[in-house]
């Protein structure tokens, strides 16, 4: 801070002194500025930011004619409201769905398993397995991100999502799930 | 009986070091800040295990939930740019004011008949104005279509770039609504799409 020193002139021809003031400033004010700012900013931002699960779909637009792919090895996945799920292997009726729910020991696992099976059971390099999820009117989007979510933990190679046939709403709504 | 007597202390800490401290954490948060806004739809995002951050730069943002669908995209000089082709698709002109004013409204949800009286209420009405969300069919001249496509079209003449578009749901709703969402940017071509999800950790 600014202050005249007027100690120094006292005598004359003597040698000019400035006085030596401490070099230590208080720096409780400063202090408690930083933290006011801190707080505010703290406050003020969002912590934890958005993730965002990046998601492929076929191309509507284009007519091109679709691969055709054997029915053992597509996997349906009926989705239907609180958080039920119900999967079979192949056609539609065929066999009977299996319930399943979400979870570690859950669909993750079915995923697993049957990725292996029909891996084993297949022969060459195009043997994976091939994921249709289907969710109901009756679902959540909650559900809908979850077994996105379980397919990309499983390493699902391929999946899609369809739109659900009448056939499998009433397996569904047998079931109580729809 | 003789009084111990305890020798004072100056109560003055040396603040030095705290200061330090507090001044490292400030520029931090500084750093790291991006401001919190307001969003008029408050949805509850469903959690997953995928750890990609979601970018905060040549992106519109499709908050669905409750019912409604809201639309909202980064960036002031793509509003601007994104009303102006609006205005001219469905024949309102708006004044360099309005502009302004819509280039700082991150997330909205009304149709295109009460734009401009949304856009000139005052910020803490604007709150409080009851937002039906933007009309939604699937044809191919509802409102949300025009709404993405012209931003797309904005994004890439200002910036060059293509635009990504996110899907922001809350986790009750319902799958037919955001189905209709996903078909609307199918019937654009749009592939590829994010799903803005919180972290949960893997079970």
């Amino acid at each position: 801070m600014a202050e005249l020193d007027t100690s120094g002139g006292g005598k004359k021809g003597g040698k000019i002194r400035s006085k030596k003031a401490s070099t230590r400033i208080d720096l409780t004010a400063m202090v408690d500025l930083a933290f006011l700012l801190i707080t505010f900013f703290i406050m003020a931002t969002t912590l934890a930011k958005p993730k965002a699960m990046d998601t492929f779909w076929p191309d509507k637009t284009k007519k091109e004619a679709q691969l055709p792919v054997p029915e053992s090895r597509t996997m349906t996945v009926l989705l239907g409201n609180n958080s039920s799920i119900e999967w079979y292997i192949g056609a539609p009726g065929k066999s009977a769905p299996t319930i399943d729910n979400f979870g570690k020991s859950g669909i993750r696992k079915t995923f697993i398993e049957k990725n292996k099976e029909i891996e084993a059971s297949h022969a060459g390099p195009n043997n994976f397995m091939i994921v249709l999820v289907k969710p109901s009117d009756k679902s959540t989007y909650k559900d809908f991100v979850s077994i996105l979510d379980e397919i990309n933990i499983a390493g699902i190679k391929s999946y899609g999502v369809v739109d659900i046939l009448p056939v499998e709403v009433a397996l569904l709504k047998k079931d109580g799930h729809y | 009986m003789s009084r111990i007597k305890i020798p004072r202390k100056s109560t003055a800490i040396d603040m030095t070091a705290m200061c330090d401290v507090a001044f490292l954490l400030l520029t931090f948060f500084i750093l790291t800040a991006k401001l919190r806004q307001e969003d008029p739809l408050q949805v509850d995002t469903p959690a997953a295990t995928t750890k990609v951050l979601f970018p905060d730069i040549d992106v519109a943002t499709l908050t669905v939930g409750k019912g409604k669908i809201f639309f909202g995209v980064e960036g002031t000089d793509v509003r601007q740019e994104l009303l102006d082709a609006m205005g001219k698709k469905y024949n309102q002109t708006f004044t360099p004011d309005e502009k302004k004013k819509f280039s700082t409204i991150p997330s909205f949800g009304v149709p295109m008949a009460q734009l401009k009286q949304f856009i000139n209420l005052r910020e803490e009405d604007r709150k409080k104005f009851v937002q039906p969300g933007i009309p939604v069919d699937t044809t191919n001249t509802s409102e949300l279509f025009n709404w993405i496509h012209e931003a797309r079209v904005a994004d890439a003449t200002l910036r060059n770039k293509s635009l990504r578009i996110a899907i922001k749901g809350d986790s009750r709703q319902e799958y037919p609504e955001v189905k209709k969402v996903i078909d609307i940017l199918q019937k654009q071509a749009i592939n590829k799409f994010s799903l803005i999800t919180s972290l949960k950790d893997s079970k």
